[in-house]
């Protein structure tokens, strides 16, 4: 299998866990790291070095809040010097517009700005931050530049609702991409699930809407939807496919093949302060777990779809059927699928308060569920 | 969408040529299209000067043995791929 390996194509660098902002679907994990843990300007230079060396085409700037970081400018400058695309993933909360413009100077490419909703009532609530002012203004700074803009919405149960509302405010900015993604369930929104699961009919619902802005804004803005595994027939091709595509490194340099990697038992991750990507992408034993098909039980070892989803992801396995080897039990083939569908059908027969469209009704405080947010790490 | 011939295109924000593995490549919000002859022609010539026209012109003599006909139409669509994917303004 290493002989076929190819390298990976984008490296994702989570330079802090810290954040202004709390939200409940945070998908950094429980524990996070200090400040005194993060990697050093000089090693996230050296580690775009290897990684464009090695191939890979793309950096992807995200946290916690990125600009958290106060040599963010260095560390942007450092990027494009090696040679790499990069997207700076940010809340756009500690940003002026002489940060902006310092980011696009350094050779910033692509703005991902994410948004918790189309309203104030709904981000305030979603992030535990009064934050959605500051997104606004900073859609108007961004006008004034030469750099891609994509709106990130997280979708959920309390915003899916929203969706052209969420249109309606790209369509003012300079944006030609959207993102809609569903919230996916680990770290803080597994703890936070049962509030943030969509209802099925919420969903058709949203599947139309984005069907027709797609074909509506054709040529002007891209419009993308990922739907809730959870109502998908099959899972998704997780990153990709574990250690096919993507590398992950933590604030503290850990080197892992996704996100929530961490939550799998008895997986030891590298760091790059010890050893170089490369060595790393084609040796540790964590990239090596779950890469090909001897791993897999059944029903994904003889299935047809075990090269386009890889078995689906291996966190979510791990989460819901308690082994990270198992076949995903979102995918309709899967033995442990009815655990899913008995959580997917106490969401549907439990009342919701929003409606289509509907503003926060007169009780909204005695329908508001009790969130768990993300706390700050020191 | 049609692609007037009088339009001049331009690579949009955040898309720019790139290099990987000796490859060129255009880079692209979260996408990258790999280049080779004809379509790394196209898009250095998508720098707001050049005319869908001019392009056309200059793509068939360099294809100069490819019929002029075909040449166009392939570049009219490679053009509305790329308008597609949202990697192109159009300029008056
Ligand atoms: S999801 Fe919210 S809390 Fe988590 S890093 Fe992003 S902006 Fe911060
Ligand atoms: S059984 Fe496994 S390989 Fe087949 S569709 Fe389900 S998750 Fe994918």
């Amino acid at each position: 299998m290493p002989h076929e390996l190819s390298n990976p194509l984008a490296l994702i660098a989570e330079l802090t866990h810290r954040c202004p902002l709390h939200c409940v679907y945070c998908s950094n994990p429980l524990e996070m790291q200090s400040r005194s843990n993060e990697l050093p300007t000089e090693t996230w230079s050296r580690v775009f070095q290897e990684a464009a060396q090695f191939g890979v085409l793309q950096a992807d700037f995200t946290g916690g809040e990125p600009l958290a970081r106060t040599d963010i400018i260095d560390l942007v400058r450092a990027a494009r010097a090696a040679g790499l695309y990069i997207n700076l993933i940010t809340s756009g909360l500690p940003l002026d517009e002489t940060k902006l413009s310092a980011l696009i100077a350094a050779g910033l490419d692509h703005i991902q700005l994410s948004f918790q909703g189309a309203r104030e009532e709904i981000s305030n609530e979603i992030s535990g931050t009064k934050s959605h002012g500051q997104k606004l203004r900073v859609l108007e700074w961004i006008k004034q530049h030469r750099v891609a803009l994509t709106l990130n919405f997280v979708i959920h149960r309390r915003n899916v609702d929203q969706l052209e509302e969420m249109v309606a405010l790209a369509e003012t900015s300079s944006a030609t991409r959207i993102e809609f993604a569903n919230v996916q369930y680990y770290g803080w929104a597994f703890a936070n699930r049962e509030n943030l699961l969509p209802t099925r009919a919420q969903l058709d619902r949203s599947m139309a809407i984005i069907k027709r802005e797609q074909e509506r804004l054709e040529g002007r803005i891209r419009v993308e939807y990922v739907v809730p595994d959870y109502y998908a027939k099959y899972p998704k091709p997780c990153m990709g496919g574990w250690g096919r595509k993507l590398m992950l490194i933590t604030p503290s340099g850990g080197a892992l093949p996704c996100h929530a990697a961490q939550v799998i038992p008895g997986l030891s991750f590298e760091n790059v302060k010890e050893r170089s990507l490369r060595d790393i992408w084609e040796r540790s034993a964590a990239f090596q777990k779950f890469r090909g098909e001897d791993w897999m039980q059944e029903p994904c070892k003889n299935c047809d779809r075990r090269d386009q989803d890889f078995g689906g992801c291996r966190c979510q396995a791990l989460l819901l059927a308690g082994d990270a080897a198992a076949t995903d039990p979102v995918c309709s083939l899967a033995p442990l699928r009815p655990k899913v569908d008995a959580i997917l059908a106490a969401v549907n027969l439990a009342p919701v308060s929003v409606g289509a469209g509907a503003g926060p009704s007169p009780n909204e405080s005695l329908t508001r569920p009790s969130w768990l947010y993300r706390p700050n790490p020191a | 969408m049609t692609i007037e011939l009088t339009s001049r295109p331009r690579l949009a924000a955040g898309c720019r040529l790139g290099e990987n593995n000796q490859e060129r490549i255009l880079q692209m919000p979260e996408r990258a299209l790999r280049l080779n002859g004809p379509s790394l022609e196209i898009v250095t010539r998508c720098d707001g000067k050049h005319t869908v026209q001019q392009i056309v012109s200059e793509l068939q003599q360099i294809y100069s043995k490819a019929q002029p006909r075909k040449v166009e139409e392939d570049i009219l669509g490679y053009l509305a791929l790329l308008q597609k994917e949202r990697a192109l303004d159009f300029e008056e």
